[in-house]
């Protein structure tokens, strides 16, 4: 008696069979036949071939057939839009019976059936059933226009239809009035149409509590993107919404903890309201986490930005953050980063304990995870770090490959933290070195063993036992193990020197690796001229190194805490950057809040004919066929960690290992001369800009030509910043550059549209350099299709300093 | 929204595939069974995937996934709450979500979804509803229908769908009317080593199978309101009441519902009705192990259906245990060990010992514990229904509550 019945008949002539069977005069084998079919479509099979003769079996009182036969047409309509449109007739009829299921029914599946030329025949039962008597109809109706607005946008517009789903924002049904929420937010997603104010938000309001937990989570949505005007509305709004906390549905919590989360911020920090409000969003969160799984880790990955944001709010909750051993491994590795995170002096015991647990499970990417996270704590809370150390050698001790390793790593981080505290323990550490064979690992106990050459007799043995493999070894291990032998040289120079020149020369003379060789010149330059700034510039003295990692941008974080919920906050992604770039052009920054500043260093815009200028704010309004080429996607990650000098006067990013030596090399005084005003800090800076951009083989010019580039030209390659697939068509190359004392962005852009591009303006995000274009930008008439090209911007450097991380990340 | 939905089973097919929006080729699942084939385990699979276009939700049950495939930004917590509706819904109707049972009923599954999404929206999520616009399978309408020609789809709107209490249809009729509360408690729990709590904490939940005619008006007071400070409600719950008056009040659903679940945190002591005694050293050839279980606190009752559960290291070859009390098993290719105590009376706590053979001559780690039982007529949290009225109807009503402490996630460290 079950639907597997269905599929037994495989014989050839099957779709004949069926076909009989559709024609039979029999209602009964009727509808067996077309559940046949149905059961034949869900599986994948082919039966278009059917189609006359289901659309036939349409005109019926038999609810059940005809839903299934509108099934059918769903699927197969595309295919045969000339005879889709037999059915038309039928549906216009059916839009008018007296029974609302079927006028229902009839308006949704019209609206699914996406052919051009249906389109048309809905517009007139569409309006009517957006005005029927029946609620279920009506909202049913309100659904259709956003398909409708899926496929042909511009008739929704003209045939009124977004006014028509604002009226029914009004309407006196609740389900209503929350399916043209979901409708409207949908089409405002494409094109902002409608923007929610105050009177809907009311009405918002009022609907919220009754209508089903899906239209709650439209609503509070929709309610996320409205800025209140002043504190009194957001504190209105605050107290209307809390009791959705209790809400059974983790989405309408969720949504509910976003639009706290975001009215938080406008309301005075100190006051009582807030204290509470803060003290009732703990425990619905805490609830999330015993959901399934699944719902579990959407849940942590927002916990995860809450806690950056409010550490407050889950500061007492550490305990549900405990991993269970037959939790899936993507929970155990949210919660193992939240524990981190809310690590602190008076739970760190607990903590550790846990992490010890941990690091003795048996999965390898979790117990890798704990260890590094022992670590964590060490560097956080400085009370802890004797016992996380005790606790880092225990585990070295358990022999355990990998555990070794990380622990190696970590430690090298604790030295950075706290220097000359705990070398007692390198001797442990030097035991284990043949058993280091992930190029991390050696790269840290290679940088521990040249930071403390001096303390450790045979240093230059094991670097040197280092060194006969050099060539196979990995690019990271080979630069640390060229920037320890120098430090070793420095620190011990009478018994070393065959060492260095040793090292010296497999990195200059024999490797093909651009970054070895130009590090390996800048020692060797340095060494040969003033041994006495290469003793300043290799062993000076370490920024330290940040407590928190993985830290989110703040403005990045902020915009996030706007996305709770979201599928942006949970991969940690700029909402913007985030929407497939192809299917939605734009999407519009919430200007709420803390809408503050995109995260990218470089945000180019560019409006076709129709549109205005205006470049002066951050979100330029869109307008009709506006492109916004989003460039946050591409992240121009320079390979080479180029950050700060020791003496530029940049916060340094915290890189590992011995990165730092380099970097001194760069921009210290060892090869600029000793300037620090802010002229030249910008120049470094657009210098360090420009080889990021240039790549590895621009890095050599720079060494080389630094002093040219002063005053002449250096015309650096142009790179690629971004591409005409991913800009609607608008390619552009650029590079920075300084030429007569000012820094210049050089950028040929080219038009490789069907139209012709104008209005170009360019805005520079919030940067590391305070980069800000000086004049703006200077185009001749509109580009062409097939045109290119180059202009320069003067930029000058006293504009908003924001610290990126890592320096030099021009993410355009 | 949600574009469309593949059932896929573990073993890499699609059972069924179904769109809301333009057709999205079933070559996307590729990008899960690889995610899948990265997983250890089926559980391990991440439920949020990226893909060049697509983002793909998933949810796992019962050996088969529900992977929902969206292109455009969706709050990923009200598709996973879909899916696990979905899942819920097809318990309901088929008695289990599985691979088979969807094959079974195809017809019914595509409808179900039709009815649950439309345009990607969820429209229709509650029970009574769907089973007022679908009726669930049933040997003897079947039987039924095939002789009058009716058919398993009303035809006619269901009223309670638009009404201000939508989970409710209206015009139920029972000849014995009778209310049944369940207050349940699962103690979710760690115990470390030594035996000391590392974290506990009480998941409660009060379920309840109404079957009263009419619109009845629920009132249920409980003696200890306060210890609910964390609780989630079923929508039919006034939440004005609780929150002026700490009272439940409610218009019931038809048939079984979760009234609502509450959350006792880990800052109130709770107390671990059970302890566990454990020695098991796993090295060179054959390892030891003895368990011991007992009860501990128990308030009075009695300890029932207590299961004792180890995952051993894959160098276990077998076991050769002898228990004091009940029966245990050990697979040898799960390598689980399971150990049914069943009840555990007063006197003599039971005992497991015995040897265990290892491959190999490295020590294992021992694996945690994992411990399973049933306290009846007790809360551990002491949550207690003070009374229940009923307003709006005129019959009395039969009444009843249960009270059940269960182990949750309940672990013990070795």
């Amino acid at each position: 008696m079950t639907d597997s019945k269905y599929f037994t008949t495989t014989k050839k002539g099957e779709i004949f069979e069926l076909k009989t069977e559709l024609n039979s005069d029999k209602k009964e084998k009727k509808r067996e036949a077309v559940k046949k079919v149905i059961a034949s479509m869900t599986v994948g099979k082919d039966v278009s071939a059917l189609f006359p003769d289901v659309v036939n079996c349409m005109q019926t009182d038999n609810v059940e057939l005809k839903k299934l036969v509108y099934l059918y047409l769903m699927n197969y309509a595309k295919s045969q839009p000339d005879l889709a449109i037999m059915a038309v007739n039928t549906f216009v009829k059916d839009c008018e019976d007296p029974n609302p299921l079927i006028r229902a029914l009839a308006v949704r599946t019209m609206g699914c059936i996406r052919v051009e030329k249906i389109t048309e025949y809905l517009c007139e039962p569409l309006r009517k059933c957006m005005k029927d008597e029946d609620p279920y109809v009506r909202k049913t109706a309100a659904v259709c226009v956003a398909k409708l607005h899926d496929m042909n946008p511009t008739l929704v517009e003209e045939q009124g239809f977004v006014e028509l789903l604002n009226d029914l924002l009004s309407d006196a049904n609740p389900m209503v009035v929350a399916n043209a929420v979901a409708a409207l937010t949908e089409i405002n997603e494409q094109r902002p149409l409608i923007e929610v104010n105050s009177q809907m938000v009311n009405k918002l309001l009022t609907a919220l509590n009754e209508c089903t937990e899906w239209g709650q989570v439209f609503i509070l949505d929709a309610l996320a993107d409205y800025s209140p005007r002043d504190e009194r509305e957001a504190q209105n709004i605050c107290e209307r919404i809390s009791p959705r906390l209790a809400h059974a549905n983790a989405a309408v919590v969720l949504s509910t903890v976003k639009v706290l989360m975001k009215l938080i911020e406008l309301l005075p920090n100190d006051s009582e309201f807030i204290t509470q409000l803060i003290r009732k969003l703990a425990p619905p969160m805490v609830t999330l986490l015993s959901a399934e799984p699944e719902i579990q880790y959407v849940a942590l990955r927002n916990i995860n930005l809450i806690v950056q944001k409010r550490p407050d709010i889950l500061k007492q909750e550490m305990k549900v953050f405990f991993v269970k051993y037959n939790d899936p491994i993507y929970v155990k590795m949210e919660k193992l980063d939240i524990m981190i995170r809310l690590a602190q002096q008076s739970n760190i015991a607990q903590v550790l304990s846990e992490l010890k647990e941990y690091a003795t499970e048996v999965d390898v990417d979790f117990v890798r995870k704990s260890v590094r996270a022992i670590g964590r704590c060490a560097i956080k809370v400085e009370q802890s770090s004797e016992r996380c150390v005790a606790t880092l050698l225990e585990l070295i001790q358990t022999k355990v490959n990998y555990v070794v390793q990380e622990a190696v790593v970590v430690i090298k981080d604790i030295f950075r933290k706290y220097p000359n505290r705990y070398e007692s323990i390198i001797s442990t550490l030097c035991e284990n070195l043949d058993t280091l064979d992930e190029p991390e690992a050696r790269a840290s106990m290679i940088w521990i063993i040249g930071e403390y050459a001096e303390r450790i007799d045979n240093a230059d043995e094991l670097l040197e036992s280092f060194l006969d493999g050099f060539h196979d070894e990995n690019t990271q291990v080979q630069l640390q193990l060229l920037t320890a032998v120098v430090k070793l040289f420095l620190k011990r120079p009478q018994d070393t020197q065959q060492l260095v020149q040793k090292v010296l020369s497999l990195a200059t003379q024999d490797s093909d690796n651009p970054d070895l060789r130009d590090r390996g010149y800048i020692y060797w330059r340095l060494l040969s001229a003033d041994p006495v700034a290469a003793k300043q510039v290799v062993l000076a003295e370490k920024p330290l190194i940040s407590e928190e990692t993985d830290l989110l941008e703040p403005s990045l974080l902020d915009q996030l805490i706007c996305h709770i919920g979201s599928l942006a906050s949970v991969y940690h992604k700029p909402p913007n950057s985030f929407i497939d770039a192809a299917r939605q052009p734009l999407r519009q920054i919430n200007n709420g809040i803390s809408s503050g500043a995109p995260t990218g260093l470089l945000d180019t815009v560019a409006h076709s004919t129709t549109s205005t200028t205006n470049s002066a704010q951050p979100t330029v309004i869109p307008a009709q066929d506006t492109l916004i080429a989003d460039l946050l996607s591409l992240d121009l990650n320079s390979s080479i960690p180029t950050g700060a000098s020791a003496t530029g006067g940049f916060p340094a990013p915290s890189a590992s290992g011995g990165l730092e030596d380099l970097l001194g090399g760069i921009g210290g005084d060892g090869l600029m001369g000793d300037n620090s005003s802010p002229q030249d800090m910008g120049h470094g800076a657009a210098m360090a800009a420009a080889s990021a951009n240039a790549g590895m083989g621009g890095l050599a010019d720079l060494f080389g030509s630094t002093i040219p580039s002063a005053t002449g030209g250096l015309n650096l390659p142009k790179q690629l910043w971004l591409d005409a697939s991913k800009a609607k068509g608008m390619q552009l190359e650029g590079s920075v550059i300084r030429r007569n004392g000012r820094i210049l962005m050089d950028m040929t852009i080219t038009n490789k549209a069907m139209q012709a591009m104008s209005g170009f303006a360019v805005q520079l995000n919030k940067n590391s350099f305070g980069l800000f274009p000086a004049e703006a930008i200077q185009m001749p008439a509109p580009l062409l299709p097939g045109q290119s090209i180059n202009v320069s911007v003067p930029c000058n450097t006293g504009g908003p300093v924001q610290r990126m991380d890592p320096l030099t990340n021009l993410q355009v | 929204m949600l574009n469309s939905l593949f059932i896929v089973n573990t073993s890499g097919d699609v059972i069924l595939e179904k769109h809301w929006k333009s057709v999205i080729h079933r070559s996307i699942c590729d990008y899960f069974f690889d995610a899948q084939r990265k997983a250890s385990s089926p559980e391990d699979v991440p439920p949020v995937i990226s893909t060049p276009h697509h983002y793909l939700i998933s949810v796992y049950h019962n050996q088969i996934y529900l992977l929902a495939v969206t292109t455009s930004e969706t709050p990923p917590l009200m598709v996973l709450e879909f899916l696990h509706r979905v899942v819920q819904t097809f318990t309901q109707y088929f008695d289990e979500c599985s691979d088979s049972a969807i094959k079974d009923n195809i017809v019914i599954v595509f409808e179900l979804l039709d009815e649950m999404l439309d345009n990607g929206y969820p429209l229709v999520t509650e029970l009574n509803i769907l089973q007022d616009l679908i009726k669930p399978p049933n040997f003897l309408r079947n039987i039924a229908n095939q002789v009058t020609g009716r058919t398993n789809v009303s035809e006619v709107l269901p009223t309670g769908q638009l009404s201000n209490i939508p989970w409710r249809r209206q015009g139920v009729k029972y000849t014995n009317n009778e209310a049944y509360f369940d207050v349940i408690e699962e103690i979710d729990a760690i115990i470390d080593k030594q035996g000391s709590t590392v974290f506990a904490e009480i998941q409660g939940y009060v379920d309840c199978c109404c079957k009263l005619s009419g619109m009845p008006d629920l009132t249920m007071t409980l003696v200890n309101p306060r210890l609910l400070d964390d609780v989630s409600f079923h929508p039919c719950v006034r939440f004005k009441r609780w929150e002026n008056e700490r009272v439940l009040s409610f218009v019931p659903p038809d048939g079984n519902f979760r009234l609502l679940s509450y959350h006792i945190a880990a800052q109130n002591m709770v107390a671990i009705p059970v302890y566990m005694r454990h020695s098991i050293q796993l090295k060179g050839g054959t390892g030891r192990l003895e368990l011991t279980v007992g009860p501990k606190q128990s308030m009075g009752k009695m300890l029932e259906e207590v299961v004792v559960e180890m995952s051993m290291p894959k160098a276990v070859l077998n076991c050769s245990l002898v228990p004091s009390h009940g029966k245990y098993s050990f697979d040898p290719t799960s390598k689980l060990l399971q150990w049914n105590v069943g009840k555990i009376e007063l006197g003599k706590p039971p005992t497991l010992k015995g040897t265990v053979s290892i491959s190999g001559t490295a020590a294992c780690e021992p694996p945690p514990i994992t411990v399973k039982f049933k306290i009846n007529q007790l809360t551990v949290s002491g949550l207690k229904v003070n009374r229940l009225d009923m307003y709006g109807e005129k019959y009395k009503p039969f009444k009843g509550v249960k009270y059940i402490t269960k182990a949750g996630r309940f672990q013990v460290r070795t």
